[in-house]
């Protein structure tokens, strides 16, 4: 895995006169495998008179049509050294849901603690629903719910009174709507009829499901949960799942962290994949899909002329080494092209169309195991 | 999101001026029940209340010897209202501090231990309006304390002893109402003595994740403080000791008021304050929240 990563901006400091994020420059270049995730030249064209999110110039909402969030060589490095998120340029359209996936300790909570302003980057800069951070913490945060690193809360109040206390803090909540709004949160994630009980003497699902009744206190623009589903078993699972999508229906923009890539497999749309602090891929679920399209894969003796046929019959990403040839097989059958490179002379020793799962991809992209280049 | 949409949108618009003044009472509030209904310091508050009683109970039963014991005990038996003073000077030199110490400790690095703090950041409360409730908070926990303090000695001096009129310290006697009235101040000179010590309780606490670590720091501190008050060596350094002009309201008591000493009382407890105070604000403004 090159240390490439997939994003705009690649390579240069963040940058922020003039050069307009935008998601489909990200997109263009979301990179295939990872091995394959060079990033294509181009992106993230300077559009000259047109104020970017980064321009400064665009009010709080000119940003929202395309990015809810933004983030240019994101990086945060520890006191004591430690390189927990490196670089990192997200791209979170507006409206979609975005899946935060990486194994643990790749930099998911950092990521997301420095969005929210909790702590600060040692290089770069975001943006969040179109304003600069942290300049404009205060304005935007009353719009953004969300869930930092699992549920904390009062352990002698009730799930109610816990909704109290932080629609209290809130700098912006009415106290004369803070009832029905408290209820109504209540009422989204099904604890209801729980909500006098202590917060101590409720169930892991529970306490997850209070902290994104949290994050539904107020009308929001953008939606950040950090691993909801973490701990949960199925059953929790599934109801967090269909919470997301509940929230997400309502127009929200919904970014949330998963190590898990079922989890997020099923209601994202879009997703960032962190490795050691990297985003190695960022991009639509189906683009993530297409990295695995089945891809034909000939052992011969004469690679180069197999090339040359491949390319011939306009077969994408044509790769090759001193054994084998190999294409995205698009459209085409395989006996079709076996047949074509026999009629052109190419002796096929093998012939193979292997389609890795998106779980394998996912371990292609992110490493095997915890932690362990952490 | 429609419904509350439609909640939001229902009252009449509140002048704009007035908003956010009531929305940091509404944060205030809720961190004056979150104080006030702990167990922990409700136990913490009926130990205060409880000394005083037994104070007045114990000089019933066995009135000390003249010129033993601390200030104003010889006159309780006189005059119940002295209990008030008497009771203040005791619990001034090591419970109310440590009571002040457990509230103070706790206050962010409570929210810090619990993960609370990173909530409230995000929902956003503000770092530094935060702070200011904060502060705010412990400045009455130290009034409920004395206060309570003094409200437990009175109900107390009333039952066990002949209450009248009150012999000052200068020799005048004043009606019972104006005693009263000199009781108050000296209970609100000691709660801004008790709010300087909360200060540095505060700033420790912004300083330290763990609760325990910022409360017993303080204690050290106020005892280190102490101490070092009692040490004549020293006495060139002792009116910049954070605990030297705690029982310092003699001038309270008498009659016309001598505020000499009670200014500069309250000099260094304003200094306490904003020194403390800059420093937890400088701290918790820039902090990275990990916890
Ligand atoms: N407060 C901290 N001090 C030092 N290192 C930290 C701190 N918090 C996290 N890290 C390190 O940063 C890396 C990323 O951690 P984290 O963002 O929590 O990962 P994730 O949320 O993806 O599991 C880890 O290697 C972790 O050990
Ligand atoms: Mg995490």
């Amino acid at each position: 895995m090159s240390r490439d990563e997939v994003g705009f901006g690649q390579g240069k400091p963040p940058d922020r006169d003039g050069s307009a994020v935008r998601w489909s420059a990200a997109a263009q270049q979301a990179g295939p495998l990872a091995e394959r995730a060079v990033p294509r030249s181009g992106q993230a064209v300077p559009r000259s008179g047109q104020a970017g999110p980064w321009s400064g110039r665009s009010g709080p909402r000119a940003g929202q049509a395309d990015l809810a969030i933004a983030s240019r060589g994101l990086t945060k490095r520890f006191r004591r050294g430690q390189l927990a998120v490196d670089g990192i340029n997200l791209a979170v359209p507006a409206g979609c849901v975005y899946g935060f996936l990486g194994p643990n300790g790749s930099g998911k909570t950092t990521t997301i603690r420095m969005l929210l302003g909790l702590i600060q980057p040692t290089d770069g800069g975001h943006q969040l629903l179109g304003s600069a951070m942290p300049a404009g913490l205060n304005a935007v945060l009353p719009r953004v719910g969300s869930l930092v690193e699992g549920p904390a809360f009062y352990r002698h109040l009730s799930g109610r009174a816990n909704l109290a206390r932080f629609d209290a803090a809130d700098r912006t909540a009415d106290r004369r709507t803070a009832r029905a709004r408290i209820d109504q949160a209540l009422d989204r994630v099904g604890l209801l009829a729980a909500a006098g009980k202590h917060y101590r003497a409720y169930s892991l699902g529970m306490k997850q499901r209070l902290a994104i009744a949290v994050s539904l206190l107020q009308p929001r623009d953008l939606v950040i949960l950090d691993e909801p589903t973490n701990g949960l078993d199925p059953q929790g699972t599934r109801e967090v799942r269909a919470l997301i999508r509940q929230i997400a229906a309502d127009g929200v923009t919904v970014f949330v962290s998963s190590h898990l890539l079922a989890e997020v497999e099923q209601t994202c749309t879009h997703v960032g994949v962190m490795r050691t602090g990297r985003l190695v891929f960022q991009g639509t679920l189906a683009e993530l899909r297409d990295q695995h399209a089945p891809r034909i894969v000939v052992r011969t003796s004469q690679p180069e002329l197999a090339a040359k046929v491949l390319a011939d019959l306009e077969l994408a990403e044509v790769t090759s080494d001193d054994h084998q040839v190999s294409a995205l097989l698009g459209d085409a059958a395989p006996e079709q092209v076996n047949a074509t490179l026999v009629r052109a002379g190419v002796p096929v020793a093998a012939l193979d169309t292997p389609r890795p799962s998106l779980e394998d991809l996912f371990v292609q992209l992110t490493g095997e195991g915890f932690d362990v280049d952490g | 999101m429609s419904t509350a949409d439609q909640a939001v949108q229902a009252g009449p618009a509140r002048p704009a001026s007035l908003g956010p003044v009531l929305r940091w009472l509404r944060f205030f509030w809720s961190e004056l029940s979150l104080i006030f209904r702990r167990p922990r310091n409700l136990a913490m508050l009926a130990v205060i209340a409880a000394i005083p009683v037994l104070l007045g109970v114990v000089l019933k039963v066995s009135a000390p010897a003249a010129g033993n014991g601390p200030a104003f005990v010889n006159q309780v038996t006189q005059n119940g209202v002295f209990l008030t003073l008497a009771a203040l000077v005791v619990m001034l030199t090591v419970f109310l501090p440590l009571a002040v110490a457990v509230v103070a400790g706790d206050s962010v690095a409570g929210e810090a231990a619990s993960g609370t703090l990173r909530t409230l950041l995000t929902v956003p409360a503000g770092r530094t309006r935060l702070l200011l409730v904060k502060f705010s908070a412990v400045l009455v926990f130290c009034l409920a304390a004395c206060l309570l303090v003094a409200v437990a000695a009175l109900l107390t001096g009333f039952l066990l002893f002949p209450v009248g009129r009150v012999t000052l310290l200068s020799g005048t006697t004043i009606p019972l109402a104006d005693g009263l009235l000199r009781v108050l101040l000296v209970v609100l000179y000691a709660t801004a003595g008790l709010a300087a010590i909360g200060a540095i309780g505060l700033a420790l606490s912004c300083l330290t994740e763990h609760p325990l670590a910022a409360m017993a720091a303080l204690m050290v501190i106020v005892i280190a403080s102490e101490i070092a008050d009692s040490v004549s060596q020293i006495s060139a350094a002792h009116p910049y000791l954070p605990t030297h002009w705690l029982l310092s309201w003699d001038g309270l008591l008498r009659a016309p008021v001598d505020s000499a000493v009670t200014e500069h009382g309250l000099l260094s407890f304003a200094a306490y304050a904003v020194i403390f105070g800059s420093i937890a604000w400088a701290r918790l403004g820039a902090a990275d929240i990990t916890s």
